[in-house]
C-alpha cells in the first residue's frame, strides 16, 4: 500500500466536532430507492401510496427509463380518499387485486408509504397484513415508508430491507450475511472473492428473487456493503445477528480492509488472503492511478446526498491524493462509518444535515476544485465556475470492490478532464 | 385512488414553479417536505437552467409535525426574503403541507414583509400542473397589474410562456419579431423573463396576445374584464394560423401592415414535387390541447397528411378538442393515461406519431416514426439552435420536424421495388437514421419483420378472429413496413365486412382495391 497516504495519527475524524445545521435540505426522499430496488428484486413490485408529486418524483428520478412493464407505480390519493380512510383502504385493496391479477409474476409486493399517506395516518402495516392474508401464499405483502418526512434518499433502501428482516427464516448456522443492494455483476465478483477466501456460507440481502431470501440467527455475522443501512442493521441485531464493522469496499484500500475484517472473523489464513487479493489489488491500484493523475492535489467538497460521502471522502483523500474541504452527509452513523472516519485525516469540516443556502455560501467561499452535489445544484454551480460531480451517479453506477475502483475514481476525474478539454468557454 | 406509472402533468405546485422560475425578482416559498426539492432538477437538468429555481422549501420532517411547522414556514419565509430580496413573493403548500393546513398565505400576511406576498391555493389532490401554472400567473397578475395610461403606440403583452415549456424561449422571440414588424410594440412578455415590476405595468398595453391558453388564459380573461384589454384567440402555429393571427392583431390595432413572408418556406417545401409522397400519410396527434389541435391542422392542411387520431391529456380543454376532432371525423382521445394513448395508437396503426416525450417511447416500442410537438418534454427537446414552432419560422421548423422522421420519397419507392434486397430492405428503416431502424408496425411474433422470413407453417389468427393464410401473410410482408400495419388492418376490416374468415392473397388485393384512394 505504498501509494496510500500515511494513516492519520490518533482517531482520524472519529472524534472531530460535527457541524449540524437545520434549514432547507436539498435531497431526494426515500421513494427514490425504488428506482434501483425494483431492478434488483426481480419478482417484487413497489406500490407507492401517495400523491401526484410522488409519481412525478419517480419519473423525474428515473429519467426516461419507462419500461414496457415497470415494477413500480403510484396509487395516487384523490380527494375522496382523504375524506374517508375506510374508503381509501377499499380502494387500495381493489388496486392491489387488479395489479396482482395482471402481474402473476409478482411474488413480493411492497406498499410504500409517502408523506401524504403518513400524514393522514393510512395504516399500511395493517393493509399489508390484510393483503398478505388475501393473496397468500402466492404473494407476500410488506410495507415500509419512503416518505420525505422520515427518509432521505438511500434511507428508502434501509427502510425496505428493514421491513424484510422480520420475515426472514431463522437459522443457527454460522454464516456471513452481506447487506445492501449491489449491481448483480458486482455482487458476483464479491461472492467470488469470498468463496476464494473460503469464508463458507455467504448470503446476501436483498436477494434477487423472493425464493432466495437469506436466513438469520445468532450465528449470523452481518457485514454491510452500503453505509446507509442503520435500521436494517438494528433489525438484524434484534434477530441475534452480530455486526462486523469495516471500512466500506470503495477503492483498493477500502475493499482490502472490508475483506480483511471478514477474513479475520472467519479465520482465513493470511497466505490465502494475500494469494486471493494480490492480483485484484494490483489491478485496482493501477486503474485508480490513471485517474489519480487528474485528481491529485485537488480539493473536493461534498454536499449531503446518499450517506456514501464519508467512505468516498476516505477513498478520494487516501487513494487519489485529493484534499477534502467539507464532507456533508444527511446522517452520520458513527457505528457504521466509524472505521472510515478513523482513516480520514483531520482537516475537513464534517457536517450532518443541511441548510443548503449556508452550505452554498461555504462552497462558494472555498471554491473547491470539485463539488459533489445533487442534480438541482450541479448546473447552477457550474454556471458559477465550479466543477461538479452529480452525486446520484455514485448510486446508479457499479462502484464497489476492486474491479470498479478505477471506474469510481474515473467518475470524479471526468468532470475535471472535461473542463480541461473544452476550449470554447462559457459566456458569462 | 388510481394506479399511475407515469404522468403527463406534475402536481399543481410544479406549475407554480414553472411560473416562478420563468420570472425574475420573484421568490416562491413552498411549504413542503424535503423530497419535494426533486422539482429543482426538472429546471436545472432538463432545461439546463444556469441558476436554481427561486424556490425555498421549508422541508419539514416528521418530528416537526407534532411541533411547530407554522413557525418553520415563517422562518423560511423571513430567511428567503433576507437572502434573495425579491420584489414580490408567492407562498403556498405542496400536497403534504396542504394536509397539515398551516395556511401559508395567512401566515405570510401577518409577517409584515415589505413586498407584495401573493398566496396560492392549489388543490393538489384534484388539479394538476397546467392548472397550477395558469392559476399562479392569474394570482400574480391580479395582485400586481393595475389600470394605467396606455402606451402612445399600439402595444400588446405576450401571455403564457413559462419555464419548461415546449419551445417557449424561441416562440417568444419569433412572435416579438413578427409583432414588431407590424409596427406594434411588445409591452410586457410574462411570465417568461418578467419581473413583478413588469407585471405591474401590463396595464399599459392595448391588448394581449395569448400564446399558450393552458398557462395564460385565466390571466387573459381577468385582464380583459378588469383592464379592458382584448386578447387574441388564434394561436399562431402553422401558416394559416399565423396569417389569421396577424389579421386578428391588426384588427385589434385598427391598422393595416405589409406582412413580410419572405422567410416562409413551408408552402413551397410542401408544394414541391419531392413532397408528393407525403400525401395521405396517416398521422396520430396527441399532446397538450393547444399544440395537438394546431398540429392536426398543420398536418392535414399544410403538409397533406391524414389525421387518424387526435387527443390531449389536459381535460380542461376537452371541449374545443372534441369539436375539432369531430371536424376531422374523429373521436377525440381525452386521457392522462399513457397506456390508453398507446392502445389507441396501436389500433390506429399510423405512419407517424406527433406527441410528447412519452409518445416517443411508445413509438419506439411500436416501431413507428415520431416527432415531439408538445410538453412534457425531455432534455433533447430543448435544442441549442433557434427552433420556434410559432410564426413563419415556426412553420418552417414544423415542416422539418414532421418530415424528418419519415422515409424519404424516392427511398420509399425503391423499398417497394426491391423488397428483398439484402441491405436495402424495409426493416432497415430510413437511411438517414442510422441505428434507429423502426420495427415492423403492429407485427406479431411470427418473425414477420424479417424480409426473408420463412413462410409461417400455420395460418395466423388475427386479433379480430380472421385467419391469414400463409401465402397472404407472406404477401403482406412484401408491403413496406410503414404501410403494412394499415394494410393488415384494412384487409381484416374488409374481410370481416364481407364475412370472409380466411384471408387469401386475393382478399388482400381486393381490400387494396376497395380502399384505393
Amino acid at each position: 500500500m505504498t501509494d496510500l497516504a500515511p494513516l492519520p495519527a490518533g482517531s482520524g475524524c472519529r472524534d472531530v466536532p460535527v457541524l449540524k445545521q437545520r434549514g432547507q435540505r436539498e435531497v431526494f426522499c426515500g421513494l427514490t430507492g425504488i428506482i434501483w430496488l425494483h431492478r434488483k428484486m426481480q419478482d417484487a413490485f413497489f406500490l407507492v401510496v401517495g400523491s401526484r408529486t410522488c409519481a412525478h418524483l419517480l419519473q423525474a428520478a428515473a429519467g426516461v427509463m419507462i419500461f414496457a412493464e415497470p415494477r413500480f407505480g403510484t396509487a395516487i390519493l384523490e380527494e375522496k380518499d382523504l375524506a374517508g380512510l375506510a374508503d381509501a383502504n377499499v380502494e387500495l385493496d381493489r388496486e392491489v387485486a387488479r395489479l396482482l391479477s395482471r402481474r402473476p409474476d409478482i411474488r413480493q409486493l411492497f406498499l410504500v408509504g409517502s408523506c401524504p399517506s403518513e400524514v393522514i395516518k393510512l395504516d399500511l402495516a395493517r393493509a399489508a397484513e390484510r393483503l398478505s392474508a388475501a393473496h397468500a401464499p402466492h404473494v407476500r405483502v410488506l410495507n415500509y415508508s419512503g416518505s420525505g418526512i422520515e427518509t432521505t434518499f438511500t434511507q428508502g433502501e434501509d427502510a425496505c430491507l428493514a421491513a424484510m428482516v422480520p420475515v426472514l427464516p431463522a437459522t443457527d448456522a454460522r454464516q456471513l450475511l452481506v447487506v445492501g443492494a449491489l449491481p448483480d455483476v458486482v455482487e458476483d465478483q464479491m461472492l467470488g472473492l469470498l468463496a476464494d477466501l473460503g469464508v463458507g456460507t455467504v448470503r446476501v440481502l436483498p436477494a434477487r428473487r423472493s425464493s432466495a431470501l437469506p436466513a438469520v440467527g445468532p450465528n449470523t455475522v452481518v457485514v454491510l456493503a452500503q453505509p446507509f443501512l442503520g435500521d436494517t442493521l438494528a433489525a438484524l441485531e434484534r434477530r441475534g445477528a452480530r455486526h462486523l464493522p469495516a471500512p466500506f469496499p470503495f477503492g483498493e484500500e477500502g475493499t482490502t480492509q472490508w475483506l480483511a475484517a471478514v477474513a479475520r472473523e472467519f479465520g482465513v489464513p493470511s497466505q490465502t488472503f494475500d494469494a486471493v487479493t494480490a492480483a485484484p489489488r494490483a489491478r485496482a491500484r493501477k486503474a485508480v492511478a490513471a485517474a489519480t493523475e487528474t485528481l491529485r492535489g485537488r480539493s473536493v467538497f461534498f454536499f449531503p446526498d446518499s450517506q456514501l460521502e464519508i467512505p468516498l471522502a476516505r477513498f478520494l483523500t487516501r487513494e487519489c491524493g485529493m484534499t477534502a474541504v467539507e464532507v456533508g452527509t444527511p446522517y452520520l452513523h458513527t457505528a457504521i462509518v466509524g472505521p472510515d472516519l478513523g482513516l480520514l485525516a483531520p482537516g475537513p469540516v464534517i457536517s450532518e444535515g443541511q441548510d443548503v443556502d449556508l452550505q452554498l455560501d461555504r462552497a462558494r467561499a472555498a471554491r473547491p476544485d470539485l463539488t459533489v452535489c445533487g442534480l438541482g445544484l450541479a448546473n447552477p454551480l457550474e454556471a458559477e465556475g465550479l466543477t461538479t460531480k452529480w452525486a446520484i451517479e455514485l448510486v446508479f453506477t457499479p462502484v464497489h470492490f476492486y474491479e470498479q475502483a478505477g471506474d469510481l475514481a474515473g467518475l470524479f476525474a471526468r468532470p475535471l478532464r472535461r473542463k480541461a478539454v473544452l476550449k470554447a468557454g462559457v459566456p458569462a | 385512488m388510481k394506479l399511475t406509472v407515469w404522468t403527463y402533468e406534475g402536481p399543481p405546485h410544479v406549475g407554480a414553479m414553472r411560473v416562478a422560475t420563468a420570472m425574475r425578482g420573484l421568490h416562491y416559498v413552498l411549504h413542503a417536505p424535503q423530497g419535494d426539492t426533486y422539482a429543482d432538477l426538472l429546471f436545472t437538468m432538463i432545461e439546463r437552467r444556469d441558476r436554481r429555481p427561486p424556490v425555498t422549501y421549508t422541508t419539514f420532517q416528521a418530528r416537526d409535525l407534532g411541533a411547530d411547522t407554522a413557525g418553520l414556514f415563517r422562518s423560511a419565509c423571513r430567511d428567503a426574503f433576507d437572502r434573495f430580496r425579491p420584489e414580490a413573493m408567492i407562498v403556498g403548500a405542496s400536497c403534504t403541507a396542504e394536509l397539515i393546513q398551516d395556511d401559508p398565505g395567512g401566515l405570510a400576511e401577518t409577517m409584515g414583509l415589505p413586498v407584495p406576498v401573493i398566496p396560492l391555493e392549489l388543490p393538489s389532490y384534484s388539479r394538476k400542473e397546467n392548472f397550477g401554472a395558469d392559476e399562479t400567473f392569474l394570482q400574480i397578475v391580479r395582485a400586481l397589474a393595475k389600470p394605467m395610461d396606455r402606451t402612445p403606440q399600439f402595444s400588446v403583452n405576450l401571455l403564457g410562456p413559462t419555464a419548461l415549456g415546449f419551445r417557449h424561449r424561441d416562440d417568444v422571440e419569433e412572435l416579438r419579431r413578427l409583432i414588431e414588424s407590424l409596427g406594434i410594440a411588445v409591452n410586457v412578455v410574462a411570465p417568461f423573463g418578467a419581473t413583478p415590476t413588469d407585471i405591474a405595468r401590463m396595464g399599459a398595453a392595448h391588448a394581449n396576445v395569448l400564446m399558450y391558453p393552458e398557462t395564460g388564459e385565466s390571466a387573459a380573461r381577468w385582464l380583459e374584464k378588469t383592464l379592458s384589454q382584448p386578447w387574441t384567440k388564434t394561436v399562431p402555429i402553422g401558416v394559416a394560423a399565423t396569417r389569421a393571427f396577424i389579421g386578428e392583431v391588426l384588427a385589434l390595432a385598427g391598422r393595416d401592415a405589409l406582412v413580410d413572408e419572405s422567410r416562409l418556406r413551408l408552402p413551397w417545401w410542401s408544394a414541391s414535387v419531392d413532397s408528393t409522397y407525403l400525401t395521405g400519410k396517416r398521422v396520430f396527434v396527441f399532446g397538450d390541447a393547444t399544440h395537438a389541435m394546431a398540429l392536426a391542422r398543420v398536418a392535414r392542411d399544410e403538409i397533406g397528411f391524414e389525421v387518424v387520431g387526435l387527443g390531449c391529456y389536459n381535460r380542461e380543454f376537452a371541449r374545443p378538442m372534441r369539436v375539432l376532432a369531430k371536424e376531422f371525423g374523429l373521436e377525440a382521445l381525452i386521457t392522462d393515461d399513457y397506456l390508453d394513448v398507446e392502445a389507441a395508437i396501436a389500433a390506429a396503426a399510423p405512419e407517424l406519431i406527433l406527441g410528447t416525450q412519452m409518445e416517443r417511447h411508445t413509438a419506439k416500442r411500436l416501431g413507428i416514426p415520431c416527432a415531439v410537438i408538445s410538453a412534457p418534454v425531455h432534455v433533447q427537446d430543448f435544442p441549442a439552435r433557434y427552433s420556434p414552432v410559432m410564426g413563419f419560422e415556426g412553420a418552417n421548423v414544423l415542416f422539418d420536424t414532421l418530415v424528418h422522421p419519415l422515409v424519404m420519397g424516392l427511398e420509399e419507392h425503391l423499398l417497394t421495388m426491391f423488397r428483398d434486397d439484402f441491405e436495402f430492405h424495409d426493416a432497415a428503416g430510413p437511411s438517414h437514421h442510422g441505428g434507429h431502424a423502426p420495427r415492423a408496425v403492429a407485427e406479431d411474433s411470427t418473425g414477420a419483420s424479417k424480409p426473408t422470413a420463412e413462410a409461417p407453417a400455420e395460418p395466423v389468427v388475427s386479433t379480430v378472429g380472421v385467419v391469414w393464410l400463409p401465402a397472404a401473410e407472406n404477401e403482406l410482408k412484401k408491403i413496406p413496413f410503414f404501410v403494412r400495419g394499415k394494410a393488415r388492418r384494412n384487409t381484416e376490416a374488409y374481410a370481416a365486412q364481407k364475412g370472409v374468415t380466411a384471408i387469401s392473397v386475393e382478399t388482400l388485393y381486393e381490400a387494396k382495391a376497395h380502399y384505393a384512394r
